[in-house]
């Protein structure tokens, strides 16, 4: 049995290196101003992808982001991986969105998508780390969700079997498809670029970049059809501009702060061993050691 | 205008006890509904949730929902959606919290997406006030102020849902206090019929094996952490810190940090993104102190802390700071330690 997967993923700023401008007067993130990276759990999420493919001759990965024009770079990144296609989901109109309006407009997408078996992606994202996107895309879509995934143990019979990693053990439940799964960092690691695969798409771009190329190479993207990153609009995906972006967001930032901690008065010592040796025995006089 | 209806809480319980999340939920929702002056209330679903009520109105809860079905333990999205999806449209609360656990992170969106209602994730404070929508000018009263770090814990950000309700947020186990409201508190229980808020075509999703692994670690019970960051440099050199642990009777904690570098095992996480505690001794070595992390572990009585950096930004939380390097620094609190106590 083929399959058509679906994985989800995000460019993410890279929260290790937030600069000041990191953050708009409105209070959203200026995406502009900050190096981007594939989420993490996503690429966990695509290579579950590639082992269903493997298992299942014939069946077809889709990478489907949101996001700005420059996204296309992680729709690149997997397909140097293995993915065989990806979408830019990319609006002006879409921006702003809280995760509620992220997934409407995700799961329109994937309405437009139609046919799909199943659809993969990260438990969250290192930019928000709400984990809510995957099942408010299941609920949109009026499917089941499995959550914190590990591993995709079996799929058959029109369903699918995955071992789940929580808090306080593991659980393997049987879901029937199609589904949305969403795998935790702990699942194993996305394979590697493939060289030929990174030697055959190089020149993939999307609809935006394609104007950024010279003539020559616009001409090849032209030429061959699997270079075309297609790039889709709110309109395209017959959202509902209410429901989208800022607009469509019931969470709103009323107050962004950088964090201030109360300061102490901190006694400094030196690493030599009188000092050591000192603290020690305050902390063993006053009972908060030994 | 002001809002009567009530808040609830989403309670999660396991092998017969009310989660310690969702009993700090309740203790925090105790203040929040009398703020706003309305009527505390908790939802149970499950199995055999016998006399479960008896563990819930000491934290104050005014009335105890329960849905009882044997096929509603252990806990599956769909089902336990349903009857939240269903019992919400019927009593209209006003504000819900969830743990933001395995259960309350599936649960939380999958409720909020059906009924358009925003959602904030692992809040670290919550309370009531008041809000003018900057571009309206229209004024709204004693709104859920979520607050919540965001960007990896380098801003502070306080969300509200104007327009939707309910208005809901996650907390993470050991963020709020929990705390008995009254001991004698009682109030009353409803007993929900399952089949009127859950039907049997949302049984799909199969539990097959379930293995309990009570974790070894127990961090946030912990008198004394010995917690080291990025700077510690290597899985190798966390050894030396279960050996202070070991001396000290302390259990090892970490920085995000340093369980991203694969130093250590996530359960040891300290932080916004981990565990938040409140030991009587706090040793951070090699912790630079990202907001992210200083927000899990400031209430420390007394912290120390190890590091090159003289300018580490933990320092100046830390009631003392060693300056220095930490490979030398911890032997010398073993050696100290083992000759001075008794």
């Amino acid at each position: 049995m083929s399959l058509n997967i679906i994985v989800l993923a995000k460019q993410v700023p890279d929260t290790r290196n937030v600069g000041k401008d990191a953050m708009k007067e409105d209070g959203t993130i200026n995406r502009a101003a900050l190096p981007a990276i594939f989420n993490p759990e996503d690429l966990n999420a695509l290579e579950q992808a590639l082992r269903l493919k493997e298992t299942h001759p014939g069946s077809k990965v889709t990478m489907l982001t949101m996001g700005l024009p420059r996204a296309a770079e992680v729709v690149r990144e997997a397909i140097y991986r293995g993915a065989d296609a990806g979408i830019v989901l990319t609006d002006r109109a879409l921006g702003g969105a809280d995760t509620l309006a992220t997934s409407y407009s995700l799961a329109q997408a994937v309405k437009k998508f139609g046919n799909y078996d199943i659809i993969l992606g990260g438990r969250q994202a290192i930019d928000g780390d709400t984990a809510q996107v995957g099942p408010q895309i299941a609920e949109k879509l009026g499917i089941p969700q499995v959550t914190y995934a590990e591993e995709i143990v079996d799929l058959k019979d029109g369903k699918v079997t995955v071992r789940r990693r929580l808090e306080h053990g593991v659980e393997t439940v049987v879901a029937p498809l199609p589904c949305v799964v969403t795998v935790n960092g702990s699942a194993a690691e996305c394979r590697p670029r493939n060289a030929k695969r990174v030697m055959k798409y190089k020149y993939a771009a999307s609809t935006s970049e394609v104007k950024n190329l010279s003539e020559v190479a616009a001409a090849r993207v032209a030429a061959y059809p699997e270079l075309n990153i297609p790039e889709w609009s709110a309109a395209y995906v017959d959202a509902d501009p209410e429901q989208i972006g800022l607009a469509g967001s019931p969470t709103k930032v009323k107050a962004i702060e950088n964090v201030v901690f109360t300061a102490k008065e901190s006694r400094c010592l030196e690493n030599n061993d009188q000092q050591i040796e000192e603290l020690i025995k305050e902390l063993i006089v006053n009972h908060t050691i030994g | 205008m002001a809002d009567n209806n009530n808040l609830i809480v989403y309670c999660e319980y396991d092998e017969g006890h009310v989660a310690d999340v969702s009993l700090e939920l309740l203790t925090k929702g105790r203040v929040l509904a009398d703020r706003l002056g309305v009527t505390l209330e908790a939802l149970v679903i499950g199995d055999k949730l016998d006399g479960i009520e008896n563990q819930i109105f000491p934290y104050g809860a005014d009335v105890v929902y329960k849905v009882e079905d044997p096929r509603l333990f252990p806990y599956t999205s769909n089902p336990h959606s349903a009857i939240v999806i269903n019992l919400f449209r019927q009593i209209k609360p006003q504000i819900c919290l969830m743990g933001a656990t395995c259960i309350g992170r599936d649960l939380g969106p999958r409720v909020s997406s059906c009924l358009h209602s925003g959602l904030t994730a692992d809040c670290t404070a919550l309370e009531i006030g008041d809000h003018k929508d900057p571009k309206s000018g229209k004024e709204y009263t004693d709104l859920l102020y979520q607050i919540r770090p965001a960007f990896g814990g380098n801003i502070v950000a306080t969300i509200v849902n104007p327009d939707c309700r309910p208005q809901m947020a996650t907390v993470r186990e050991g963020v709020m206090k929990k705390e008995i409201y009254n001991p004698e508190h009682k109030g009353e229980v409803i007993n929900l019929k399952a089949s009127d808020y859950v039907s049997d075509t949302d049984f799909v999703v199969e539990i097959i094996d379930r293995h309990i692994e009570r974790s070894k670690v127990n961090i946030k019970n912990a008198s004394i952490i010995v917690a080291g960051g990025y700077g510690v440099g290597s899985k190798e050199n966390f050894q030396l810190l279960y050996d202070l642990a070991d001396t000290l009777g302390a259990e090892v904690g970490a920085s995000r940090a340093a369980v991203d570098a694969g130093y250590i095992e996530h359960e040891r996480q300290i932080g916004q993104t981990g565990v938040t505690v409140r030991p009587k001794l706090y040793i951070a070595c090699g912790i630079s102190g990202q907001i992210q992390h200083i927000a899990g572990m400031q209430e420390s009585s007394i912290i120390i802390s190890i590091n090159n950096d003289e300018n580490a930004p933990i320092n100046t939380i830390a009631d003392y700071v060693i300056t220095g390097d930490m490979e030398e620094i911890v032997p010398k609190l073993i050696k100290y330690y083992k000759k001075n106590s008794k």
